[in-house]
């Protein structure tokens, strides 16, 4: 990998301990994807919650802290992703003192380092949306597959560590979607039914990146007849990200790169048609009318100031089932103005519960379900019902405004 | 009798250990209890065997982002696998991987890895070389 002056000069230590690491962190990744050289990035983005990164990785940052301030300063934004407790109320969800603690010693880290605690998986909504052709350096995968598949953006998935590495050096390796030939399409798909609603939009992505089922598959997507919502398209890529490890697709007529088959080559690939049954099978381990519901949650991804206004109108003037709680995530910028607009408010009056910068699946939720003896989970996201099988969760997805008659009720009303 | 696996050149140290094998994808989040150091998953085709000092050999990586990191953190509590083979890689997994100084290598050239190991093989791993020996057959 071919290094310019700058970089070298970190990589001989020249510019600092952390800089230098950074460097070698990342020719190491690079050398394995066959990066020729490195590019600049303007942002980047870290997915770095306590039960993650452990003990480890925090003493990993306390390390980087302590080092002197010109050797640590970032050479560009740095954000973050959600974080795993919400300090201002864990305990009385089953989180400990020592889980708080961890996540209080990260945050210290990362704010003397300069790094902006957005704490969202939603950045591109709430934060600074990249720019068609910006490459960037971006974590959690639902951020970077929208931002390269909406916003025409060029992100590999960086997790946190080379996010962080990105930051120090202002640059990262030129591999995977930071070229055009990763770009283009590599399997192409008829959608024969129309999504409605966010549950729909996530299920079809998953549909599709089960299908694709590599980071090297680039889906291209025909047959939607109307553009979809920025939570419908954000629902979408989760869950395609989430299914698939899909960092980027191209919808014909709707996404920046592909006005045409041809913009993205696809013209000659065989069609792949999604139709009903296909919908239906990703459905069916997730169905699970009739049964008692013990938590319904909203998140993964974080929920927008739109989202928020249509959960809390679900809610207005109902009551929530004792023996079901209600969790919804949003980063604190949504949490004020849904606070200003009375949203926070109608959520809670019905007994639910609104966390603010952090997101259920990342928040040591086996521990919590088992503080909490929580089993049957009831989402409308396609993404967190995928993630909590492994976490011992009985996972149950339904729309919205399923989810919320079956908080009312205190069982699924309907898997729909 | 040795078989030699030539695959692209990887991530970490050689190392050399007993194989488990599975024809599934791998995530830390999604498939692992890394208390116990266990498949958690219940659908996940490794279900409730332990990956603690194996040769982890399968098709590719899935989910998110987290893996990154879980690796580094498996690897401080010495409850991480010796080295993980892919049929491909994706990017999170090299990036954990050279974190946590975990061997990993990924793109064999003799086809289907899932297939060329078995469960129980000795198997040699050099990622600089760019190959993987299974010395028991």
């Amino acid at each position: 990998m071919k290094l310019n002056e700058a970089t070298q000069s970190m990589r001989t230590g020249g510019q600092g301990k952390a800089r230098q690491w950074a460097v070698e962190h990342q020719m190491q990744v690079g050398r394995m994807f066959d990066a020729l050289d490195m590019v600049p990035v303007s942002q980047a983005h870290m997915m770095a919650d306590p039960e993650s990164i452990g003990e480890a990785g925090v003493e990993f940052f306390e390390n980087f802290a302590a080092m002197p301030d010109n050797d640590r300063q970032l050479r560009i934004p740095l954000i973050t992703d959600p974080r795993g407790v919400d300090l201002s109320y864990y305990d009385p969800l089953g989180q400990t003192e020592e889980m708080a603690n961890l996540e209080r010693r990260f945050i210290r880290a990362c704010e003397s380092m300069g790094v902006v605690m957005t704490n969202t998986c939603i950045n591109y909504q709430t934060v600074n949306s990249p720019v068609l052709g910006d490459h960037v350096a971006f974590g959690d995968t639902g951020v970077v597959i929208y931002s390269n598949s909406v916003c025409g953006a060029r992100s590999n998935f960086e997790g946190g560590p080379s996010a962080l590495a990105a930051a120090l050096t202002g640059y990262t390796p030129r591999y995977g979607l930071h070229l055009d030939e990763h770009r283009k399409a590599t399997c192409r798909f008829k959608v024969l039914v129309q999504p409605e609603g966010l549950t729909d939009w996530g299920v079809l992505g998953a549909v599709i990146g089960r299908k694709a089922g590599s980071y090297w598959e680039v889906p291209v997507i025909e047959g939607i007849e109307r553009v979809p919502t920025s939570d419908e398209i954000k629902h979408m890529g989760a869950a395609m990200a989430s299914y698939g490890s899909t960092p980027l697709f191209h919808i014909v007529g709707i996404t920046p790169e592909c006005h045409t088959l041809a913009d993205v080559g696809a013209e000659a690939l065989a069609v792949t048609e999604i139709s009903q049954a296909d919908i239906n099978t990703l459905r069916s381990p997730f169905g699970a009318a009739g049964e008692k519901v013990d938590v319904v949650v909203f998140a993964a991804p974080q929920l927008s100031l739109m989202e928020m206004q249509k959960v809390s109108s679900l809610c207005e003037g109902e009551t929530l089932h004792p023996a079901t709680s209600l969790l919804v995530c949003t980063p604190a910028s949504v949490y004020v103005d849904a606070s200003a607009a009375g949203y926070v408010k109608a959520i809670e009056d019905f007994g639910g519960k609104v966390l603010q910068g952090t997101c259920f699946y990342q928040q040591y939720a086996r521990e919590i379900g088992e503080a909490n003896g929580w089993k049957r989970l009831l989402s409308n996201s396609t993404k967190i019902v995928n993630i909590l099988g492994g976490y011992g969760y009985l996972p149950a997805l339904a729309s919205m405004e399923n989810c919320v008659a079956s908080a009312i009720a205190g069982e699924i009303v309907n898997d729909y | 009798m040795t078989t030699e696996l030539k695959c692209h050149v990887g991530i970490g140290e050689a190392v050399e250990g007993v194989a488990l094998v599975a024809e599934d994808n791998f995530s830390a989040r999604y498939d692992l209890d890394r208390i116990k150091g266990v498949f958690s998953r219940p659908q996940h085709k490794l279900a409730g065997q332990s990956y603690v000092d194996k040769i982890l050999v399968m098709n590719t990586a899935k989910g998110g982002v987290a893996t990154a990191w879980m690796l580094h953190e498996m690897t401080s509590r010495s409850m991480a696998p010796k080295a993980i083979l892919f049929n491909s890689a994706n990017t999170i997994l090299a990036q954990g991987a050279a974190l946590a100084n975990l061997t990993l290598c990924d793109r064999f050239e003799a086809g289907d890895v899932t297939q060329l190991i078995k469960t129980g093989d000795i198997v040699r791993v050099d990622p600089v070389a760019g190959l993987v020996t299974i010395t028991n057959r």
